[in-house]
This record gives C-alpha cells, structure tokens and sequence, in this order.
C-alpha cells in the first residue's frame, strides 16, 4: 500500500505507523465522561468502505495523517495533515 | 549409449561450441551453453529423473518450463544444495550437480515404492482416517514413518554462503512476461518514453517464439525476439530484467519480483548476489504470463516418456533435443498437431496423432497426411505400459471402440491451454470461466492492470501480437505519455481450435495433481464423501497444494468434480491463488537483514570506550549496552556485579545512560501540554528543576515513565525508557498533532544528540568538582536533588541534573554526543583519586530493585499507577491522558495486585522473576494466584536475594509470608512482603 503523505508525497505504508480511526477525544469534564472515554477507546465502527483513519509517519516528517481508505480495496482516497484537517 | 545420443544434428537456440559437463546422480554428462537441466538429461537419455512424492512412482521429464510438477531435483552440493528446484528452469552451467530426490537407496531400485502396494492407505483424507486412534502414536510412529516415506528434497541444514539483495524501484508501466504480447507491449510502451520495466523468467526473452516456428514480421519468432530485444535494450526508458519472476501483487500499484542473479552460475562471482528481491512499484501493469498446457487424466499418464506437447515442441525447437524415437500425440486440441508435425520434420517417427474430437480442420489433416502421420479421430489413451526407462507402449481405443497397443517411447499430450492468471487473483480479483476459451480468464483486475495474450485468453500469436501493442499504448498512455501509432507486428493466425475434454475413467492410476500424487480415484472420492466446493477438494485431497500451486493440475481437479456433482465450470469455480505465484527463498525476501545485520546496532559515543574497559554488552531495543565491566579474576557475573554495585554505594561509579529517549519540548505552551500527558503537574515545575512522571495510555494504564527538566519557562528536556523511546515520541506527536494542534508547542527527539553519563556515589560531588572546576557549582545549595543547570564547559554545552536511579547521590552530565567519548574518558580521569568504577545495566537494575524503583519488569502493560505505588501522583486538578479511564472500577479496584518488596526467610533461597505468589498452604491453582514476582536482585548490601512482586492488597500485608512457587523451574521459596525500599528508607543518602 502506498500513503500520499502531504508533507513527504506518496512513500510505502512500511514507513507508517496505523493508529485506528479518527474518534475524536471526548470531553473529560462531562457527567458521563467514563462511559464517552470507553466507548472512544474500546467501540470503535468498522464499516465495510471508506474509512477516515489516523496513520503517523515514523520514517519520515514524524507527521500524524489522517487518511481515508476503502477497508475492502485498500484503495487510499486521500490523505491530510491531522493538524489541518482535523475537522 | 553414445553421450548426447538425443540431439539433433543441427538447430536449436543452443551454443554447440560451448560444451559443459555436469552430473546427474554421481554420473557424468554433457550438455551445452543455452540447454536447461531437463533438456540436457533428455538430450543424454535420461528419462527417469524422480520419485512421486506419496507413491515414489518413477517419474520424468513431463514440461519444458517453471510449472514443472514431476523433475524436481536436490542441485548443488554442501551448504549449497537447495532441494525441490525445477530441472526445467535450471540453466545448465559447467561443473553443475544435481540429485534425485525422495528415492532409497537408488532411483532404479527404490525401496519406498513399496508404498505403491499400500496405495490404499494413502488415498484423500489419509491423514485424517486411517491415523485417527491410538492418538499417542500419531506423533511418535505415523507422523514420523509418513515423513520418511513421503517427500520432496532435503535442505542442505547448513547457513547458506551466499548473499541476497533488496532493491526498490519505479516505473510507468510494468510489463510482465516477455512473451509476443509482452514484447509487442514493451515496443509499444517503450517507443513513448515512458519508463518501462519489461521481467522475464527466462534467460532469453520471448516466451513460446523460441520454442515454436511460427513467423512474426516476416522472420522466425525467435530472430523477430532477439530484433526486439535488441530495440527495447537501446532505448534508454526501458529496463529489461530477465531470469525474473513477479511473484505477488500487492495495494497501491506494489509488485514484488525475483531476479536469480547468479543462479546460472557454480556459484556467485565475488561481491555478486545470488539473487535479488525487487520491490517494484508501477503506475500501470500489463500482464503477459502466457498460459499453461493442461495434461489429460488417463490411466498411467504420470508415467516417463508421458509429455506436455509444447513442452516436447520446445525440446525440438530450443533445444534441438528428441525426446523420444516413436511418438504419439494426444489431445483435443489443434495446438498439440503442431507437435506431431514438428517431430515428424525432425526425423522422430510418429505412429499416431490421436484426437478426442470426432472432427477436426481439414488443414491439420491434410497435413498430417503429407507428412504420413496416422490419425485417429474420436480416439482415446487408455493406458500406458513400461518398463524401467518408462514408457514402452499405449493402448490406444479407437472411435469403433476396439483397442489397439501402439508401441512408442514418447507420448506428447495435450488437452488445451489455461490462461496463467495467478497475478490476477493476489487482490481478490475472480476470474471467470469463459465456454469459448474452455478455461478460467481474468475478470476484474487489480487497479492499474490489464492482460494481454495468452494470459487474456488470445491463444493465438497474431492476437497476442495485436492485445500488447494495444495494451502497451494504453498503458503508456494513461501515465501521460504520447504514443506514435504503429502497426502491430504482424503474424499468421493459426488454428487454435479445441474441445475440452478432462480424463478418461480408467482402472489405473490417472493422475491430476502429478507433484502431490492426487489421482482422479481421490477427486472421485472427495466427491462421495461429500468434499464437493473447490476449497474443500482443495484441501481434503491436497489437490494443487505443492510447491507448483497446482499450475497444471487445478483445472482437471475442478473440472473432474464439476462433471461428478453435475455443476458446470461456472457454477464450481476455481481456488485463488497467493503469492507467492513460484516459489521464493526467505534469504532473498530478508536480503542482507540476516544474522547480527537483521536490523540496525545503536551504539553510544562512550561504545568504544566501554569496549576498552572490558564491557560485556546487552542488547535494550536497538542499542548495545555495557551490561557489566568485569574485571581480572572476576570469573562470574553475580561476583562482577556485586563488586559494581557495592563500589557505588561505598565510593563512586559512572554508567553510560545515553540510550534513555530525550526530547526537545519547547513553545510557550510546553507546560500545559506536559501537563496533559503526565499524571501530575509540570507547569508549576520552577526553571532549574527535574521531577518524576508518569505517563498513561487513554486507557489508564502505564505507559512509560521518566524526568522532565526545565530549563527556561518554553523549554523541557523530557526523558523517556530506552525500549519506548520511540513509542513515547509517537505518542506525545499524537497529543500535539492530533489532539491538540492549537498548543504551541513543537517537539524534537534529541536522544542521539546527547550523551549522557549517570554519576552516583557518596563521591559523586567530589568528583564533579574535580571535573568541572569553577564552571558550576554542585554544592548541595547550589544544586539541591533535583536541581538541573546548563553551563558551557571546556567551550561545549553541558547539562547537569541530580537526579538518582540508585539512591546514592547522583548526577547525570550531558554533553553533545561529538564528546561523548571525551566525556566519559574525562570523568573517569577525574575519578580515579576517588576510586570510580564504571558500572553496566546489571548493577543499575539491582540498585534499582533494592530502592524500590519500578521499571520495565513493572511497567509492563497491565499496571495502573496505584499498582505501582505512584497513586498519589495523580494529579486531582487537572484532565490528563488516560485520568477518566484509570479511574474505571476494575482499574480501581482494593484486590488489585500491587507492589511490594520480597525477602525469603531462608536467607540463602534464591527468588525467581515470575513466580505466583500463593498465600501458605494454599492450593497452586488458578483461584488461589495472588500476583507474580516481577524483579528479583542479589543484594551485596543485604547479603540474600531480594525481589518487587505485584500482591494482591500487597502494601497491606507488610510482614505476611506467603509462597513464591514456580514449578517451572522448580522453585517454591518461603517470603515476607516487605516494603519495596530496602536501602536507606528517609532517603539520607539522596539528598547528602
């Protein structure tokens, strides 16, 4: 699989670190921050399609990607910053 | 016999003025440059080359290329010899030796053919039946008689001498195979400037050109391939790779291929690999593998003699070798006729062309009859018949239905071509069955990929010709580059014609899968007992499981079982394949990562010093470090290390921790981010101050812990373990990055920037001040525990922190890594009045134990900070990683293991790591288990070993004794839980 890391273009996923998917951190100051926290860390969607999914380059610029991929193909749809794309 | 006696007086792509000798089971034979192992063996009438491998039925010579299934040989000798290799790949070279495999004493007089008379046994789904009970002797008599009896080569059991390589390359456009449609697309594709990798597994390019005599452009196929080759090789864009087999495709457009650089040679030139592992990654493919030639399943089909017909056409034409004196071809095909014909030219008589088909073109007859060669329409082989040098005659059915014996040495059959597809399926791609092409085709492709030629289906070479131009523009194309059209090269269409038809019910022994003994009695049998899917045929008859994937034998399995359950082709499907699609060393996938190279050493500046100073070294990670430092008399480790550790506790000791991970954290919002990563407070951390933390995972765990300094308000030296260095890097760029990307804040790993020398010892002071002099001062005022200052020293910058692992007083002086190795030769100078030593990581580790400091032996994936005595770090006024999940039920829980220090009553009892803590008396079972022993030391001080355990409500039970049991080992010592600091509790010590 290739990655097209936007800082280093396209490189060998060898070089990448997976992550898991883009679940964003919840709020620790809610009531039921426990329950958010455990479903963040443990539950996690696997769908059968695109995917928007964290990978770091830890042979490269060191960046955190956010990458959206097909789980069925491996197809790599795109690739961004986790700095800039955050959203 | 007259050596060589096989070989026609003239033709053939061979080198007769290069003659090579080479030996065959001890004897001596020759052969010549350009001839293969198997055309050589049949050029000097050898046909008996092998044994099966269940049944040990002789076997021969059966194809001309890699899908051999029969001729598998041991070639080479000593740590060379490599077992399983196809003697249809094997260039000849001068002084080659080879062997044949699963045969003793001898091939002619093999005792395990004795297996032949208990075929029985040995039929589908053996291993499951008839070894089934008692169970205790599976392992200990059938397994092992099963080995000995079944099999292929012996691997030499020695290190292979030879290197392999790995290299990484990229390109436009990827053609696969060099055949007509392979060459045609690289012509095509080159002439456009894009870059083009054209592979090949042969030493020569162009496939079945160079085995048959049909014309290209006006000129024999052969001469037409070396025009083109020569074309292709001029053009700088285009980079040939022959001898080279793409074996697997993966994502993004990825190939992985094997060049057998010096496999043609005795053995590697000096500083040659022997072959190369090629990681190519291309824009688009076009995959030109050919196709292989189906054998017909009738009784007695394996045996030597029984060969593919283009494979015989290829030992013609190539080769320019006989196979046989009388021959016979049988097919259902026209291709196979072209055999018959060419052997007739070549002076071979031929007694029968005889065809399963009731019609056929009236040119192949007319043909047939110039060349006065008999021909038997709607006919079949039913049997074959032979003695020692194989096959003596076949008994032919002739459409009346009478038999007839037609003697003959050589049988040439062929029920038609499949596509050579496997690189099609490696994604997951199906490929489907096609009524017109009789034969499985490719389908969906993988991204980038098309297929040209005989491996789309286009059996003939005109329309082989026309799909690789076609394919080769488009391919070019489509990565951008413009393309002058050309004419295709042109060809005659030839007859390709074929009905397919799959065996012959037969009294005898018809085989499917020749290399896996698999016969049509088993597919038979497979289909009563119910084994009817493809996949489970596969598995239960082990049908296309050996070293050829089943290149010749799938589709007769498959099309056996469609006929017997009444499915059609289409219904039945066929089994996918893996890479790797031929078979590939691991050496040449390791390349030069093997033995003390499998990955990289990190050594510290202070390396060669420590070399010096007799340092035995450890690996941690990546790194080597200095395990201990013996010195002369000292004749083992625990004497060693115990000297060490009592030397620093008395007087002084230096230790290389360089390897520990440092970063660079610096922005105005450094203190908040710490903040957040650690469990407790660093933003209130005063500049010119280190302090002790921790780190979770989000999900409450311990990750990794070590010091932060502060050395300016933006500005924090971080130190991590040496083993998660790189993890804490990844994980403090995922807080930054992605968590929160609005801090300011940026971060650098400066492990390797600096060194770093732990020195601990009640004359630690001392000597600092001999060393540093006037440049700082390390008074206790000045720099009080857990001071840090930066200062320059002898014109570098140097960092000094007091910190301790040991419980001494102790420092650790950084320098830029440049003068690291000044530095530590620099102290221990300076040292010597004071009686330094230099110690390793075995005495750090004890020390560490007898204070009661966790480590990786703790922090072991599994523990909270609670468990490891840390609780009350945990900050209460702030969010941090991993804060809301440490606080879950289960992580809270009072009954969770938690540390303690371990003393045996028995003062001479030695404690082991890993041992169950049991309360007295107590049962060793499951339910009974109150935690395990995680570190364990000898303590000079003390006098007995000691050790850290994780107990259940264990700094409760200071004073209870309970059993450390560790039947593994044999140990089942008595023990108090005592507190985990064994030396110098109020820490006076420290703080001297």
């Amino acid at each position: 699989m290739r990655i097209p890391c936007p800082f280093c273009g396209e490189r060998d996923v060898s070089e990448f670190a997976y992550h898991g998917d883009t679940a964003k951190r919840p709020d620790p100051a809610t009531d039921d921050g426990q329950r958010r926290f455990f479903e963040a860390v443990y539950l996690r969607d696997n769908p059968a399609g695109p995917h928007r999914e964290l990978w770091y380059h830890a042979q490269g610029c060191r960046s955190w990607l956010i990458v959206t991929r097909d789980v069925r193909t491996h197809e790599v749809l795109g690739a961004a910053l986790a700095t800039r794309g955050a959203a | 016999m007259m050596p060589d006696s096989n070989r026609l007086a003239s033709g053939g792509l061979i080198d007769r003025s290069k003659t090579i000798g080479f030996s065959f089971d001890g004897r001596s034979y020759r052969g010549y440059a350009g001839d293969t192992l198997a055309s050589a063996l049949l050029a000097n009438d050898v046909r008996l080359v092998g044994r099966s491998f269940k049944y040990h039925r002789p076997r021969g010579i059966m194809t001309a290329g890699p899908e051999e299934p029969n001729a598998l040989v041991e070639l080479r000798a000593g740590a060379r010899r490599e077992p399983n290799t196809r003697a249809t790949t094997i260039a000849l070279f001068d002084g080659l030796e080879a062997w044949s495999q699963n045969r003793w004493p001898s091939l002619r007089y093999d005792v395990g053919a004795i297996n032949w008379l208990l075929s029985p046994l040995f039929v589908a789904g053996f291993y499951y039946k008839t070894f089934m009970w008692p169970a205790a002797f599976w392992e200990k008599v059938y397994e092992p008689a099963i080995r000995r009896a079944a099999g292929l080569g012996r691997a030499s059991g020695e290190a292979d001498p030879d290197t392999y390589e790995k290299i990484n390359a990229f390109c436009d456009v990827l053609i696969i195979g060099g055949g007509a449609a392979g060459l045609a697309a690289a012509l095509a594709a080159g002439r456009s400037g894009a870059r083009i990798m054209l592979c090949d597994e042969d030493c020569t390019l162009g496939g079945r050109l160079n085995s048959d005599l049909g014309e290209v452009d006006g000129r024999p196929g052969a001469d037409w391939a070396r025009h083109v080759t020569a074309e292709l090789e001029a053009l700088p864009n285009v980079r040939i790779l022959s001898r080279t087999s793409v074996f697997g495709v993966y994502d993004g457009g990825t190939y992985g291929a094997l060049e057998r650089v010096s496999d043609h040679l005795a053995e590697p030139q000096p500083h040659q690999s022997r072959q190369r592992y090629w990681k190519i990654v291309a824009k688009r493919a076009v995959l030109a593998s050919g196709a292989i030639e189906r054998p017909i399943v009738f009784g007695g089909n394996d045996r030597p003699g029984v060969m593919m017909a283009a494979g015989v056409r290829s030992y013609l034409n190539r080769y320019a070798v006989k196979p046989g004196r009388r021959a016979a071809v049988y097919t259902g095909c026209d291709d196979a006729w072209t055999t018959a014909f060419d052997l007739a030219r070549s002076g071979v008589t031929v007694t029968a062309i005889i065809d399963h088909r009731a019609t056929v073109a009236p040119q192949l007859r007319a043909e047939a009859t110039r060349l006065a060669i008999p021909v038997h329409l709607g006919a079949d082989v039913t049997q074959t018949r032979g003695g020692r040098r194989g096959l003596q005659a076949i008994t032919l059915r002739r459409a009346d239905g009478r038999e007839q014996g037609l003697p003959v040495d050589l049988l040439a059959m062929s029920a038609g071509w499949s596509p050579h597809l496997a690189l099609t399926t490696h994604l997951g791609h199906r490929p489907r069955w096609s009524e017109a092409h009789a034969a499985f085709v490719p389908d969906a492709l993988p991204p980038g990929m098309s297929v040209a030629g005989a491996a789309a289906g286009a059996f003939g070479l005109a329309e082989a010709l026309r799909q690789g131009t076609a394919l080769g523009t488009a391919a070019a194309e489509a990565t951008g580059f413009a393309i002058t059209a050309a004419p295709a090269p042109r060809a005659d269409d030839e007859p390709i014609a074929l009905a397919p038809f799959w065996h012959l019910g037969s009294s005898s022994k018809a085989f499917i899968d020749f290399q896996h003994d698999v016969t049509s009695a088993d597919v038979a049998l497979a289909a009563r007992e119910g084994f009817r899917s493809v996949e489970l045929l596969k598995r239960y008859t082990t049908l296309g499981m050996a070293t050829d994937q089943g290149k010749t034998s799938n589709i007769n399995g498959q099309a056996m079982m469609a006929e017997l359950t009444g499915r059609s082709m289409a219904e039945i499907g066929t089994t996918m394949f893996r890479a790797p699609a031929t078979p590939v060393a691991i050496g040449a996938l390791a390349g030069h990562h093997r033995g003390r190279d499998f990955r990289p050493t990190r050594l510290t500046a202070g390396h060669g010093w420590a070399e010096q100073s007799n340092a035995s070294f450890v690996e941690a990670g990546a790194w080597l470090r200095a395990q201990w430092f013996a010195q002369p008399g000292e004749t083992d480790w625990l004497t060693t290390v115990s000297r060490e550790v009592r030397d620093v506790r008395s007087k002084v000791g230096v230790c290389d921790v360089s390897t520990l991970g440092k970063i660079d954290v610096q922005g105005s919002d450094a203190g908040t981010f710490l903040d957040r990563v650690y469990i407790n407070m660093f933003s209130t951390l005063p500049v010119g101050k280190t302090r002790y933390g921790v780190m979770l995972r989000e999900d409450g765990l311990v990750m990794d812990d070590g010091t932060a300094a502060r050395f300016a308000p933006d500005h924090y030296v971080v130190s991590t373990t040496t083993a998660n260095a790189a993890k804490v890097m990844q994980h403090l760029e995922h807080a930054r990055q992605v968590l929160w990307p609005e801090l300011d804040v940026q971060l650098v790993s400066v492990t390797e920037q600096w060194s770093q020398y732990s020195i601990a010892g009640p004359g630690a002071r001392q000597l600092l001040d001999r060393l540093l002099g006037d440049v700082v001062d390390v008074s206790d005022a000045a720099l009080p525990y857990l001071g840090c200052v930066e200062f320059t020293w002898r014109d570098v910058p140097a960092r000094l922190f007091r910190v301790s692992f040991s419980g001494e007083l102790g420092y650790e002086i950084a320098v830029p890594a440049q003068y690291g190795d000044a530095a530590i030769r620099a102290i221990m100078e300076a040292g010597a009045e004071f009686g330094i030593i230099p110690y390793g990581t075995e005495a750090l580790g004890v020390m560490r134990i007898e204070k009661g400091h966790v480590a990786g032996n703790e922090i072991n994936g599994t523990t909270t900070a609670a468990d490891l005595g840390l609780g009350r770090m945990m900050s209460q006024k702030k969010d941090y990683i991993g804060r809301v999940l440490a606080h879950r039920p289960g992580l809270t829980d009072p009954d969770r293991p938690t540390l303690v220090g371990l003393r045996p009553i028995n003062p001479m009892a030695r404690l082991r790591a890993g041992a169950h803590m049991l309360a007295l008396g107590a049962a060793p079972t499951t339910e009974n288990d109150e935690g395990y022993v995680t570190s364990i030391a000898f303590s000079p001080a003390l006098g007995h070993w000691i050790g850290l355990a994780l107990v259940k409500r264990g700094p409760a039970r200071h004073g209870e004794r309970m059993r450390a049991y560790d039947p593994v080992r044999d140990g089942d010592t008595e023990v108090e839980l005592v507190s985990p600091v064994f030396i110098d509790p109020q820490g006076a010590r420290l703080h001297g």
